[in-house]
């Protein structure tokens, strides 16, 4: 193999910090649940994990609560998908925007609202006096879920919609197929990688939501939030530890699942050419009642956001709900500096995670060097990891010599950086293969380097991948919640952090405050990343060369 | 500056990803290119020809054995650090840069003084015909000027090797016989060793010094056009150069440079080729366009099917003891019915016809 200095040397580098910054923090938890509380190699933890009933039910109730969010998700996801890629129903910009803003919205902000209607002061459970019924559990649970991850499937399910050439669908209909059975016997079929895929996508995230649960599962006790007050709140750190293994084997199976099965059984196929609109596989009839659906859910979503606004701006909500912005003064007060933390921290950790990942992906699709394969699974694996088992991780590994970082802004950065890598990684790669070798080839073969080409040459032409990976990871960083409890300090806190104890201590407006706050940086983040790629210019030259 | 280049027992194994099986794409691959040459590796996909070209670029290395250039080893040289440049089948332009940045940007990798640099680019640009084009972006042009851009792109370098990867597939009928003539008169005129890798045999008839015809990572005939055209080494080369009638014969008699070769059907005496010795399992090769339809010929046989083609008819014909030719009339020039089931008598054109191992 010839020898190139650029890639001998950066993939060592970027082992040794996946190495570091990935695979010590899950060593040390592994280690720690091994241990019994003097230190001592013990298997007490996952004993107790059989015989304790309460543990055992946690983990089912997220199993429970995966697969039913999964289920459900992928139901909705599919309906809004088939709307937008197969109907000619009108408000589409709307539908869009109602199934994408959940997923750049921040954490608590939706079961925020929630509590705000349905809780047991809430405005709608006040109107109705509604006295038997409780918010709080699965029910709950379900609905802020769904409402959160459908996007999910919606947009796995929709690039699947968009990737089946139109044609195939035509010449169903040509031989005499009606729509319906074009339909149930071509669409669907077609596009049944891409539901399984949203459907384990849904089930991780939900699994490892921890946002969620700690508001509204009342007493349906379920392990991210578990292993969180198991770790914190009564000290018993190796249950802890124990707890947050346990929560990586679903994760972990479903991942593995998801990408090296479900993915190869994929139809789609990247031509980079843009397909043609395809035909309205609906009747009128049908295309009212999928309407009303997608419209109704819309609507209900919407009013939720409405609901977290209104909070913001009312006095003492269920009590006295008039018009007040005490609680923007409350916030800023209390939450200025962990809101300047949290964007610094966003600020600095973007780039490095994009760069990181933009290098990952450049060598592994690009180049050939020993170690390959390893080093692109490896560099992966976070995407599969919850971020409690990342925050508990990070705790225990970096609390001591050599490493010590507890405390500081740089091991809420470390994390986000390692922890959203596989965001950059994945937008890189899907950009370079589309891109032909030969450009690259090209430069080299008229003597530029390895590191010339990758600046000159793959960077401009994958800009628009790169800054929308770079959006996204800042999106990331900002909501980040489960990972960054374990590792914010009184010196360092995060907005998310701050929102959950404000909402804690029953302070719902100024948590609304906060929520709003956040959702209104995160579309700025959004309005600039579409000053800077402008309408895609790049992406359509690169696409049509 | 113009180089020449030894490749010496080129092996290139891959492995196959799925089957894990090893794939011999190259396989004692032996030639020298001279100096200023264009050589054309020709043959069918998969053949090795375009493995060949990027080991040559740097891109692939080979299994074993080694490339020399100007009696350098450069067998594990980098590709940047190789004093060649490809011109690509995708053409593979910077859709970032417009066409005087594309063009220039492998000067930056030279030692270069700004004047020069100049000069180089300006006598490029008008060698080529994009005067008037330079600010416009790749995705601006033409198929044409997309290839004048690509063309460029590698000369103004003045690399010692140049290499064409089937530089003219993705260009329409017309276009490609101009831009062959166009790739010809710069070559020559800047004196530059060459190596072309096409399928197509009329491509590499036009243009080539020599051509190096392919089959399975071998090497079956190297040749100039003429003699690969008038004396196909083996079988294989003269169905690839669409030699359609391939018969078996024996030599049964040989004097005076001519041979007697005898056929199921006839007996027919060709130009006598020296070097092949055996004398039995003989291919006799007839063009379609060498058979004649002629009252005096002594080959008898029966049309089976016509095709009209325009200029001529394609005719199929079975000779008595079950041989079957196929040739190229021209119409209008026969009296007689042409249509399927009549009997006609045939010469063939001696003259041009030859035999192979």
């Amino acid at each position: 193999m010839r020898k190139d200095k650029f890639v001998i040397f950066s993939s060592v580098v970027i082992l040794a910090l996946l190495v570091v910054f990935v695979g010590f923090p899950i060593f040390s938890t592994f280690k720690l649940s091994l241990s019994d509380s003097s230190g001592l190699f013990s298997l007490s933890s996952y004993q107790s994990l059989f015989e304790k009933p309460w543990l055992r039910k946690s983990f089912f109730n997220s199993l429970l609560l995966g697969s039913m969010t999964a289920s459900i998700s992928v139901l909705v996801g599919f309906v809004f998908a088939f709307v937008i890629a197969r109907t000619r129903v009108k408000g589409k910009p709307f539908l869009k925007f109602m199934a994408t803003l959940p997923i750049i919205s921040p954490p608590f902000m939706l079961s925020l609202s929630v509590i705000l209607l349905f809780g047991k002061s809430g405005f709608v459970t006040r109107l109705f006096g509604i006295e038997d019924f409780s918010i709080y559990g699965l029910p709950g649970l379900l609905l802020v879920q769904t409402i959160s991850l459908f996007p999910l499937a919606y947009l796995t399910i929709l690039g699947v919609l968009q990737g089946i050439e139109s044609s195939v669908e035509d010449a169903s209909l040509d031989l005499g197929a009606s729509r319906l059975r074009t339909f149930l016997l071509i669409t669907l079929p077609l596009s049944v990688p891409g539901i399984l895929s949203a459907w384990l996508l849904v089930f991780v995230t939900s699994l490892a939501d921890f946002a969620t649960p700690m508001l509204l599962s009342g007493k349906f006790d379920v392990l991210s939030v578990q292993a969180y007050l198991q770790f914190t709140g009564s000290g018993n750190l190796p249950l802890g530890a124990a707890l947050s293994n346990l929560l990586l084997i679903p994760c972990v199976t479903a991942y593995i699942l998801q990408k090296y099965y479900v993915q190869k059984k994929s139809y789609v196929t990247v031509t980079g050419k843009p397909q043609k609109a395809a035909r309205d596989l609906t009747s009128r009839p049908v295309r009212i009642i999928l309407s009303a659906f997608v419209f109704g859910a819309s609507l209900f979503t919407l009013a939720l956001y409405l609901t977290c606004l209104a909070g913001c701006f009312t006095k003492s909500w269920g009590i006295d709900y008039t018009w007040s912005l005490e609680n923007f003064a409350y916030v800023w007060q209390v939450g200025r500096q962990a809101i300047l933390d949290t964007l610094l921290i966003s600020i600095i950790a973007t780039p490095f995670a994009t760069m990181l990942g933009l290098l990952i992906a450049f060598l592994v699709i690009r180049k050939e060097f020993f170690g390959k394969r390893f080093l692109d699974v490896f560099a992966m694996f976070p995407f599969a990891l919850p971020g409690t088992a990342i925050g508990i991780g990070y705790v225990l590994a970096f609390n001591n010599h050599p490493i010590l970082l507890t405390g500081t802004a740089l091991i809420i950065v470390l994390a986000f950086v390692f922890r959203n890598m596989p965001v950059a990684i994945e937008s890189a790669k899907a950009s370079l293969i589309q891109i032909d070798k030969s450009i690259e080839e090209a430069a080299t073969n008229l003597g530029a380097s390895t590191h010339r080409v990758f600046w000159e040459i793959t960077l401009p032409m994958i800009k628009p991948a790169i800054f929308t990976g770079a959006a996204y990871i800042f999106v990331h960083c900002m909501t980040a919640v489960s990972a960054v409890i374990f590792i914010v300090s009184a010196n360092w806190n995060h907005m998310t952090v701050l929102t959950l104890n404000q909402t804690e201590m029953l302070r719902f407006s100024a948590a609304a405050v906060l929520c709003l706050i956040l959702i209104l940086i995160v579309l700025a983040a959004f309005g600039i990343l579409r000053l800077i790629i402008g309408k895609n210019a790049i992406a359509k030259e690169i696409v049509h060369t | 500056m113009s180089s020449e280049v030894r490749l010496e027992k080129i092996r290139k194994v891959f492995r196959d990803s799925h089957t894990g099986q090893d794939v011999v794409a190259v396989s004692e691959f032996s030639l020298t290119i001279r100096r200023g040459e264009l050589l054309t590796l020709l043959g069918p996909s998969g053949c090795g020809k375009t493995t060949l070209l990027r080991m040559l670029a740097g891109f692939e290395n080979p299994t074993g054995g080694d490339i020399y250039l100007d009696d350098k080893a450069i067998t594990s040289l980098p590709p940047n650090k190789r004093n060649s440049a490809m011109v690509f089948q995708s053409y593979a332009l910077f859709p970032h840069m417009n066409v005087l940045q594309n063009i220039s940007y492998g000067l930056k990798f030279r030692n270069i003084g700004s004047s020069e640099k100049q000069d180089r680019l300006d006598q490029i640009i008008h060698i080529v015909g994009l005067k008037g084009l330079e600010t416009r972006r790749p995705s601006e042009l033409s198929g044409g000027q997309q290839q004048r851009v690509a063309l460029a792109r590698a000369l103004v370098v003045q690399p010692g090797l140049l290499l064409f990867d089937e530089p003219l597939s993705n260009l329409d009928a017309k276009l490609r016989e101009s831009m062959r003539y166009e790739i010809r008169r710069i070559q020559r005129s800047l004196n530059i060793t060459a190596v072309y890798v096409t399928h197509d045999q009329v491509e590499a008839m036009s243009l080539s010094d020599r051509v190096v015809v392919m089959n399975k990572g071998r090497v079956e005939q190297v040749g100039s056009p003429r003699e690969i055209y008038r004396y196909p080494s083996s079988r294989f080369v003269a169905d690839f150069m669409g030699i359609s009638n391939l018969i078996d014969c024996d030599l049964v008699a040989a004097s005076g440079g001519r041979a007697t070769l005898k056929t199921a059907d006839f007996e027919i005496e060709v130009e006598e080729r020296q070097n092949i010795r055996s004398k039995t399992g003989l291919c006799l090769m007839i063009r379609p366009e060498d058979i004649e339809v002629d009252p005096a010929g002594n080959i008898r046989g029966e049309i089976i099917e016509t095709v009209f083609l325009g200029e001529r008819f394609e005719v199929l014909i079975e000779l008595p003891n079950r041989t079957l030719l196929t040739a190229r009339l021209k119409a209008g020039a026969y009296q007689q019915d042409l249509n399927p089931g009549s009997k006609v008598s045939l010469r063939l054109l001696s003259e041009r016809l030859t035999y192979a191992a």
